[in-house]
């Protein structure tokens, strides 16, 4: 809903072939008031996306104008589409693997990390550019979305069905319960838009689309219940997965990322980055060997005040840690789970931090 | 066949001759009996009034592709010998949740007509179709000769419809109820055969989660002598696979369990020897979480395995190439895209007798990339396997260029399923549409007879697809195109065309009428997310009155648009068992 949000989208242009973002700043506009929107994610997983950029535009509402890029860049983005004209500098390779970005919240004015989230629509305005608007236009008419009044409907007991699944880690049975009522409800948005509502909380489009990629449910149900079970097995019988659960203040559902895929944590980082919006993790390693000792309690401070967010996670002990203080190996050994909190609430972390890497030295 | 068929349609009566056929009818009868190919009988059927007559009384065995194509009334009175039904219900994209639930192709009202009718019906397939538990049930009680059920991507039934089938049907030889949205109550089903029960040859119940008895299995195992396809579920262990094969060794189809577990060594070799038993499996599948612990059990009975069902099972690059080493024969592969390149660059290496090959995505919905195969893997197939026909690839970038080197390959494709799984997605180099990729498949590919398209495509590719694509019966679209032109090109050029789907794509009631002579010459037509108008699938129900043409709305929606389309060729007339959100024009 602020006008930010809306600039961005005309700054993309409108004859956007998927629209992306001329409907996703305008619904994201009605997303923020209006929490129905959230039915439109018809696999429980678009919603983080408007809640990522409500918060972003709070960011960039208080930053320069140029940062109102930022609101686009930071939705979830579609896998595996980079534009090839990518910034090098943000060493996104074609490849699907991991950036090794820096990490990147220490100042919020530094652009450089924004582009980082995958930005699809740059991929089809790109294309676009190729093309005679006369040839899009009628796609992007189809795909632009539909007044906003027919969004929002059903909103009680679709919410409640689509909230009871997030996509992969249900039980299938459940599952497939659960999907029966939501599908009628799930068919009415995406066909009120015609495809639109389907890219249009613009971040996690393609999860968003009903009955896309055209993969039978039962199909579905067995992925989602061997990954669960990757989960839920230990360490040793399953072939070294270790998932842990991501959430984030504000999002409606969390993710799960396996520790094992990485070997640092700007890997982490810039994983999570992906699948959220900015966040800090600590310092480790960026000191030299004794970063620990070296991250002082202002220093952790200073990080924490540097951006939005911050990652943290509960260790077994149970207490909630700012994420990168200690050796990545031990952070995986003792990570339960993960939490990207507002940094405001995170205050409070530091001195604890402090607190327990005094008493592991 | 086709000769034989216009052999037998040079039969000595001429027009102007007074005297009948020299063939008796019982000597047609005989003959067309022989026949098995639908579309040969269908043939034979227009040839004169005693050929239809004989071959209907001579056909046994019938296929439906569109549940309300016909009726049962209809079937019942054009053939009454039938012993065998193969009927299909739901469009495909019910499969993806694009067809409300309660739109129909409810099984019930068939079984009541073949109780009628066919009291002797002893083979039942269907697919997409509404089966209930009491349908099931009234199926199990009414037809004492029944043999076998065959359900696919069937909804609307639970376990306990299956305890019925089990519990009655005493001369079942196959039940196969794999891919549907069954609710699992329990495994009490299989414990329901009867102990004197052991006539089963089929068993595939590898989709249900619910346990069941293994004694129960293992008893029935052992008894069924003729048992050649038995695929259990992911609940039957390692330990317990062994079990069932050493009780099976002349099995030809094997399911197996979960195949992870802290087993000892003596039972590991024991595993192995029971694999090493079973030399007549030529299809395998199951395999869930299969590792490189446990895979090289398998790889005794591997020698004549011709087709490989890994899709459950996520395996790494390595544990495929080593397991495709011992899979020389290979004829058909399904996997998961945790391969990735490196795996398939194995599949190129190790079996050069590839006909078919399916990669699923093991993360369809995740924005974080840890797998994934590109069209690096999709060229190594095409280098190493000539003999590719049949593809189904999940990818998540491709290149015009790729394809075009693809299918230079392997000119031989016959179904060509590319789905770029990000809608829309330009070639990933170029950044240009995917046109010329599919152009290059249909101009080399002249048998091609399936395509799917995917990745940002304009009227161009529908253009080609027109042009060239003259034997292509089935087309799915989504999100492409970018004019009524684009669907013009398809509905007039391919004239063999049966069935077309189209999602999310701007085609509109120019685009839907300009098909109107043709769409009876067709199965169907689905049309979701289009620009179509009611008042244009109005216009099209007025003037071609043998098709139904079907709208589904969407509550709120705009009251001049259609949602969804779907119109279809009937001989019996618009249907009554539609659910209000289903409008029949």
């Amino acid at each position: 809903m602020s006008p930010p949000l809306l600039c961005v989208g005309e700054e993309e242009g409108p004859p956007n072939n998927v629209s992306l973002l001329a409907s996703s700043s305008s619904m994201d506009s009605i997303c923020q008031n209006n929490s129905e929107l959230k039915e439109r994610n018809y696999m429980g997983l678009s919603d983080c996306s408007s809640e990522d950029s409500s918060v972003v535009s709070k960011v960039s509402n208080d930053n320069k104008a140029s940062l109102n890029l930022k609101a686009t860049e930071l939705r979830l983005g579609l896998p595996g589409s980079q534009s090839p004209e990518r910034n090098p500098d943000i060493c996104l390779s074609s490849s699907a693997k991991l950036d090794e970005k820096p990490l990147f919240p220490l100042h919020p004015t530094n652009e450089s990390h924004y582009p980082l989230q995958k930005n699809n629509k740059r991929v089809f305005s790109d294309a676009m550019d190729g093309f005679s608007e006369g040839k899009y236009l009628s796609n992007s008419e189809l795909l632009s979305p539909r007044p906003a009044p027919n969004l929002g409907l059903k909103s009680g007991s679709v919410l409640e069905n689509l909230g009871a699944q997030p996509a992969k880690t249900k039980d299938p049975a459940t599952q497939k319960a659960t999907q029966e009522r939501p599908h009628a409800a799930n068919e009415t948005r995406s066909n009120q838009n015609g495809s639109a509502n389907n890219t249009s909380s613009a971040p996690a489009t393609k999860a968003q689309v009903v009955g896309w990629p055209p993969i039978r449910s039962f199909r579905k149900n067995s992925l989602a219940t061997t990954s669960k079970n990757n989960d839920e097995v230990d360490g040793k019988a399953a072939p070294g997965a270790l998932f842990v659960k991501v959430s984030m203040d504000g999002a409606p559902y969390l993710r799960k990322v396996d520790l094992k895929n990485y070997s640092k944590y700007q890997e982490l980082s810039s994983a999570l980055e992906k699948m959220f919006s900015c966040f800090t993790i600590g310092q480790y390693g960026s000191h030299g060997a004794l970063g620990r000792e070296m991250l002082s309690e202002s220093k952790l401070k200073d990080l924490l005040h540097g951006s939005e967010f911050v990652l943290t996670y509960e260790d077994k002990d149970g207490d909630w840690m700012l994420v990168g203080d200690v050796p990545w190996e031990m952070f995986i050994d003792t990570c339960k789970r993960m939490r990207i909190m507002k940094s405001s609430d995170a205050i409070g972390l530091a001195p604890r931090a402090m607190e327990k890497c005094k008493n592991r030295n | 066949m086709e000769s034989y068929s216009k052999r037998k349609r040079e039969c000595p009566s001429s027009p102007e001759s007074t005297q009948p056929s020299s063939f008796p009818d019982e000597v047609l009868e005989r003959v067309l009996a022989l026949l098995t190919s639908h579309k040969d009988r269908s043939s034979v059927s227009l040839v004169c009034k005693d050929w239809y007559n004989a071959e209907r009384w001579s056909r046994t065995r019938v296929f439906i592709g569109n549940c309300y194509s016909v009726s049962p009334e209809i079937l019942a009175r054009r053939f009454p010998n039938i012993r065998c039904v193969i009927l299909k219900g739901k469009p495909r994209f019910s499969d993806f949740n694009l067809v409300p639930h309660n739109w129909g192709a409810d099984i019930h009202a068939w079984l009541v007509a073949f109780a009628n009718n066919y009291p002797f019906l002893e083979e039942l397939r269907l697919k997409r179709m509404a089966v209930n538990d009491e349908s099931l049930e009234f199926l199990a009680l009414n037809f004492p000769n029944f043999k076998v059920l065959s359900l696919l991507s069937c909804d609307g039934f639970s376990t306990d419809g299956l305890a019925a089938i089990t519990t009655h049907c005493k001369n079942l030889t196959e039940l196969d109820i794999h891919e549907n949205g069954v609710e699992d109550r329990s495994g009490n089903w299989l414990s329901c055969f009867p102990e004197s029960f052991t006539s089963l040859e089929v068993l595939n119940y590898a989709n249900l989660s619910s346990e069941v008895n293994f004694d129960a299995l293992e008893r029935l195992v052992s008894r069924c002598k003729s048992l050649k396809v038995l695929k259990v579920n992911k609940s039957i262990s390692l330990e317990q696979l062994q079990r069932l094969l050493v009780r099976a060794p002349q099995l030809v189809e094997l399911g197996t369990g979960t195949f992870v577990q802290e087993l000892t060594p003596r039972q590991c070799a024991e595993l192995e020897s029971a694999f090493n038993n079973c030399k007549n499996i030529h299809t395998l599948s199951g395999l869930w979480e299969a590792t490189v612990l446990h895979l090289p059990a398998l790889y005794p009975a591997c020698s004549n395995l011709t087709f490989l069902n890994l899709s459950y099972a996520a395996l790494q690059s390595g544990e495929l190439a080593k397991l495709l080493a011992h899979c020389p024969r290979l004829q058909r592969l399904w996997v998961l895209d945790t391969v990735e390149d490196k795996g398939l660059e194995a599949v190129g290496s190790n079996c050069p007798l590839l006909e078919e090959l399916r990669v699923f995505p093991a993360d369809p919905f995740d924005e974080e990339i840890i797998h994934g195969v590109t069209e690096a893997g999709f060229l190594a197939v095409s280098f190493g396997c000539r003999r590719l026909h049949y593809v189904l690839y999940f990818c998540r970038q491709m290149t015009n260029a790729a394809v075009a080197t693809i299918v230079q390959n392997c000119p031989d494709f016959t179904h060509f399923r590319l789905c770029i799984m990000n809608p829309g997605q330009p070639d990933y180099l170029t950044n240009e549409p995917m046109d010329e990729a599919f152009g290059a498949v249909v101009r080399t590919c002249t048998k091609l007879q399936r395509l799917s398209v995917s990745g940002l495509l304009t009227d161009l590719t529908f253009e080609y697809i027109g042009n060239y694509a003259k034997n292509l019966e089935v087309l799915s679209v989504a999100f492409a195109g970018s004019s009524d032109w684009g669907m013009q090109c398809v509905l007039g050029g391919c004239s063999k065309l049966r069935k077309l789907e189209i999602r999310d794509c701007p085609f509109g009631n120019l685009a839907l009428l300009s098909g109107l002579e043709k769409y009876e010459s067709m199965r169907s037509l689905w049309m979701s997310a289009c620009k179509l108008t009611m008042s244009g699938c109005r216009r099209l129900a007025r003037e071609m009155p043998r098709l139904n043409v079907e709208v589904m709305k969407e509550d709120g929606s705009d009251d001049g648009h259609a949602d969804k389309v779907y119109v279809y060729r009937t001989v019996a007339g618009p249907r009554r068992d539609a659910p209000p959100s289903v409008l029949t024009l």
